[in-house]
């Protein structure tokens, strides 16, 4: 098993990594069993992502899955996001092994997650 | 940069001395041991030569060792050679939950095959309890297979205790002593074991070759059948390179037992204190001292384990975790499972496994650039709070 030289490069330098207070959305999933839990806050304003933070235990690809999502989702509006699939997230990584395309590529679900929170929200709001 | 291994549980490298015995059966010793004339009968000296070494580490006789592929092999040939052979008299098998997956898998092919396994369950250090172990075993029983200590966590069970147990009782007694051979004694005159298998890369000797002991009249059927060899009980050209660097790896295991068990002993002690003082959250599983002084396994929590690996790696320090992401399985490991460990823990453990060209430098090393790699990863965990040092 090998990774990336792009997928070590978010390993090791991942992008947005934090919280963000007040946060729009937030989506969290995984669980310790399966070895990765992801947690991704978005900020959004007229219908566009523009921020995205992430804070994330687990292994090489799921830290770079995170980074890599937050790169891809900001200033896209909320439909461009909701297209984002787990494909998109490691095609833009120069792929990944192939056991990790499932256990470890949890940022997709989660951005879907985090902009489910956000419409939850906003509902509530009106 | 400094290269340091310390994943000498998953395989060593091939001691200078050992090399130094292999190379003639590579080049001009390369008779096949069936063979009557002198080619042949050159590499069945080396053969028997190396058959003796082997049995001094168990202190047997050289005609009770039997030489296989690996550790894999022979404890394959131990449960299922015993199993078939003995089935008429019993179809029921006792195993830990923490043993080797060739154990495991092994017994999981028998329960296909109509045998029953029983596996039992151990505490949190993961001992085998003798009490347990004994009030499970019934008069079909007809084999057990406990290791002698654990490739994870060090783990050294009570062999003695469990063996006599089963010595009472006309059982065999099978223990895989991959991770414990050449480290500690196994004594076949003193432990009433029947069969224990061993492997060449785990001592500082070659991959592909392993050895079995199997007690002188202990019913067993092979593997793998074809010509006489191994007193027809592992068909197939002996291995004879390898072999004979197997048989050199015991040699000098037996000889350096003693300063070795010291040397690691020290080295692992000294680094465990050393990381309990620069990182907090930190837990050794397994027993502190009734383990193999080689081993330790270590939980940083809030850090999933196979971070840790590439970070240490590019730091250039090469260590192991028995967690999920290593091992291509989305599990945490079982060893850890079975020690009733909290998953997050689990996923958060590593294996230091240091080797006899470790140094106290390399101790220090680690000490100085481990404790970043967690901050940095604690940092961005969404399970982590600081705890207060």
């Amino acid at each position: 098993m090998a990774y990336s030289i792009k997928v070590m490069d978010h390993f090791t330098n991942p992008r947005n990594v934090g919280e963000i207070e007040n946060a729009d959305g937030i989506g969290e999933i995984g669980n310790p069993v399966c070895g990765d839990i992801m947690k991704l806050y978005i900020k959004v304003q007229d219908n566009r992502i523009v921020d995205a933070k992430f804070k994330t235990f687990g292994c090489g690809a799921a830290i770079a899955t995170s980074s890599m999502i937050t790169e891809l989702v900001k200033n896209k509006t909320l439909e461009e996001a909701e297209k984002i699939s787990k494909q998109t997230v490691a095609e833009a990584l120069d792929g990944l092994p192939a056991n990790k395309m499932h256990c470890s590529n949890l940022a997709a679900d989660a951005l879907q997650k985090a902009i489910e929170d956000y419409k939850r929200k906003k509902e509530k709001n009106v | 940069m400094r290269s340091i291994y310390l994943d000498h549980n998953a395989t060593t490298p091939v001691h200078s001395e050992v090399l130094e015995e292999m190379l003639p059966y590579l080049k001009e010793k390369f008779g096949n041991a069936s063979s009557i004339h002198s080619f042949g009968r050159e590499a069945k000296v080396g053969l028997e030569y190396a058959r003796e070494k082997v049995a001094k580490l168990f202190n047997c006789a050289p005609s009770e060792i039997y030489f296989t592929s690996g550790g894999t092999e022979s404890d394959n040939l131990a449960i299922k050679g015993v199993a078939f052979a003995n089935r008429r008299k019993g179809k029921h098998i006792i195993t830990s939950s923490i043993e080797h997956h060739a154990v495991l898998e092994s017994c999981k092919y028998l329960q296909k095959e109509g045998f029953e396994i029983t596996f039992l369950p151990v505490d949190k250090y993961g001992f085998v309890d003798p009490d347990e172990f004994g009030k499970n075993i019934r008069n079909d029983t007809i084999l057990v297979s406990i290791m002698h200590t654990n490739n994870e966590i060090g783990t050294i069970q009570p062999l003695n205790e469990l063996a006599n147990i089963t010595k009472e009782k006309g059982v065999y007694f099978h223990t895989d002593a991959v991770q414990s051979a050449g480290k500690i004694p196994l004594d076949t005159e003193k432990i009433p074991i029947d069969l224990a298998s061993i492997s060449g890369h785990k001592i500082y000797g070659p991959k592909g070759v392993g050895a079995i002991y199997i007690r002188k009249g202990v019913r067993i059927t092979p593997l793998a059948h074809g010509g006489h060899h191994e007193r027809s009980r592992r068909a197939g050209t002996e291995n004879i390179p390898g072999i004979v660097g197997l048989g050199k790896a015991a040699e000098i295991a037996l000889r350096d037992m003693e300063d070795q068990y010291r040397h690691l002993k020290s080295l692992t002690e000294a680094f465990f204190k050393k990381l309990h003082e620069k990182i907090v959250d930190i837990s050794l599983n397994g027993h502190s001292e009734k383990r193999i002084p080689s081993t330790l396994n270590i939980s940083f929590k809030g850090v999933e384990g196979e971070s840790i690996i590439l970070s240490l790696d590019m730091k250039g320090v090469a260590v192991a975790s028995g967690s999920a992401c290593t091992s291509g399985s989305l599990e945490p490991s079982h060893v850890l499972s079975a020690l009733g460990i909290d998953p997050a823990i689990a996923q958060s453990s590593i294996r230091f496994g240091f080797g006899r060209g470790n140094t106290m430098e390399d101790v220090d090393y680690v000490c100085e650039v481990l404790p970043e790699i967690i901050e940095r990863l604690r940092s961005m965990s969404p399970i982590y709070t600081q705890a207060k040092k």
